[in-house]
């Protein structure tokens, strides 16, 4: 994003958190949204985190294979990882790649089909009825993905782990327990907040100024992912730095 | 009445409006027409806010446009109804909820209370029954037909048409136009209907503005506008062969 971009940027978040004219419509956009961000992701979220905690369960056994090392260490190496960056960047990413192009598309199909211009002949704020309850579903079930992202990628290691035989059930369970500090939940839960944020607004800016037809959706689209992606690592180091 | 003052529109070094005046009425169809370019569509979405002109004023009954902060802009929003060329009905929604949606929004009526206005649009526009189609399911005119019937729910003081006719059958364009004529002189709204079909330009025109390269070149009536020697509008209005011979034939 450029300057100009940004200006723009941060004047459609301005015009989208303005008061909406009829509380109750859009808490019926918001549960929707909730519905397709929170409940539509559920089982691409699953599997991928089940699959990550049992693949990087895997990897930290084959690299620590000292006999000096407690086999423990896979379980809080596996858990702290997870935690602190796996679930919330990688379900993050994912996200955004699902659910920002859809975002994206959708405000941008709507703009080249003139409904947007149609909302507001009709006197509606545009931005805050198409955008704001994507942005308050986004910031309260990416959390909630991210929570369940970390429990199944810790349960995930485990099967991973002993089903391999990389690491026995006891030492796993007995690694995962050991010096844990709550304080990664939050670190993890600020990030999912801030990402949230980025996967619901970047893509909803991108789509909102499409200028065309059907190829700049599409531009808009792949550049919407792109985005938020770079957005995604860039928040996740200056949180990381900030918090850690 | 809507009167505009002095209109300029350019998009980069591209002026599209150069200085257009006028008035339309109330109660009957104002037509502004003109070739493919010249600027029809740019002065509709000036009127109405979507574009920004840099000169000039739109004023609604007196109240000045172009003046007005965002608030009191949205009160004469409100005001307004309009059938997009694409018709721009919300895919997502059924051809109730697009007619409720304002409705929705704006007044605190009941659901029974609604759904009767719904149905009285609908049947306004001879489409009872189809509420709960979605506009996938719609051909072209009936989407033209619930886009008025949309525009037309919160009984709009004025009524904006882009290319109503556009991708219709001559049947049908008929259709839409005397719809749109019915409802401007029942309801006594100012209807400003952009096109370049010169069926409805002969059918309804009851004040005509003709645009040329950002002007208005000529204002009257379908009457009149046979009768005219300008020849940028008698290239424009007799183009077409069949025109051409019914004007020799007269």
């Amino acid at each position: 994003m450029n300057f100009t971009n940004f200006g723009r940027y941060i004047l459609l978040l301005k015009a989208a958190f303005k008061r909406p004219e009829k509380w109750k419509i859009y808490m019926k956009a918001i549960f929707q949204q909730m519905d397709f961000i929170g409940v539509g992701s559920l089982g691409l979220i699953s599997i991928i985190s089940t699959f990550i905690g049992a693949v990087m369960t895997l990897q930290i056994a084959f690299q620590l294979v000292s006999d000096f090392i407690p086999k423990t260490i896979i379980g809080s190496v596996n858990r702290d990882s997870t935690i602190l960056e796996l679930s919330p960047t990688i379900s993050a990413i994912v996200l955004a790649g699902k659910i920002g192009s859809a975002i994206s598309s959708e405000i941008g199909t709507m703009r080249v089909t003139e409904q947007i211009d149609a909302l507001e002949i009709m006197g509606i704020n545009a931005p805050g009825y198409l955008i704001l309850p994507k942005i308050l579903a986004g910031i309260t079930m990416v959390p909630m993905l991210v929570i369940i992202s970390m429990v199944l990628s810790i349960t995930g290691g485990y099967l991973g782990g002993t089903l391999s035989g990389a690491v026995s059930p006891t030492e796993y369970i007995q690694g995962i327990t050991t010096d844990f500090n709550p304080f990664t939940i939050a670190v993890a839960l600020v990030k999912a907040f801030v990402f949230g944020f980025i996967i619901t607004s970047v893509p909803a800016y991108e789509g909102f100024y499409v200028k065309g037809g059907a190829l700049e959706v599409a531009q808009a689209s792949t550049r919407a992912v792109v985005v938020s992606c770079i957005s995604i690592l860039a928040c996740d180091y200056l949180v990381t730095g900030l918090m850690l | 009445m809507i009167e505009i003052k002095d209109i300029h529109k350019s998009f980069g070094d591209n002026e599209v409006l150069r200085g257009i005046s006028g008035k339309f009425q109330p109660g009957i169809t104002n037509l502004i027409i003109g070739g493919s370019g010249s600027g029809k569509t740019t002065l509709l979405k000036c009127m109405i806010g979507l574009h920004h002109p840099e000169q000039g004023s739109v004023t609604y009954d007196g109240r000045d446009f172009t003046q007005l902060n965002t608030e009191e802009r949205i009160e004469i929003r409100k005001e307004i109804g309009m059938l997009f060329q694409g018709s721009a009905l919300f895919d997502s929604m059924t051809v109730e909820e697009n007619i409720m949606f304002p409705l929705n929004m704006f007044t605190d009526q009941s659901r029974s209370e609604k759904l009767d206005r719904v149905n009285f649009c609908l049947d306004r526009v001879n489409l009872e029954g189809k509420n709960k189609l979605f506009p996938a399911e719609l051909s072209g005119g009936m989407k033209k037909r619930v886009g008025i019937a949309r525009a037309i729910a919160m009984n709009p003081k004025y009524l904006f048409c882009d290319e109503p006719n556009s991708g219709l059958d001559p049947k049908t364009s008929i259709v839409i136009d005397e719809l749109i004529k019915e409802i401007t002189e029942e309801y006594n709204t100012t209807t400003v209907v952009v096109t370049h079909d010169m069926n409805s330009v002969m059918g309804i025109g009851d004040y005509i503005m003709f645009l040329h390269q950002g002007k208005k070149f000529w204002e009257g009536s379908n009457k009149e506008i046979a009768k005219t020697d300008i020849a940028e509008l008698n290239d424009f209005v007799f183009a077409s062969r069949f025109m051409k011979a019914a004007k020799d034939k007269f």
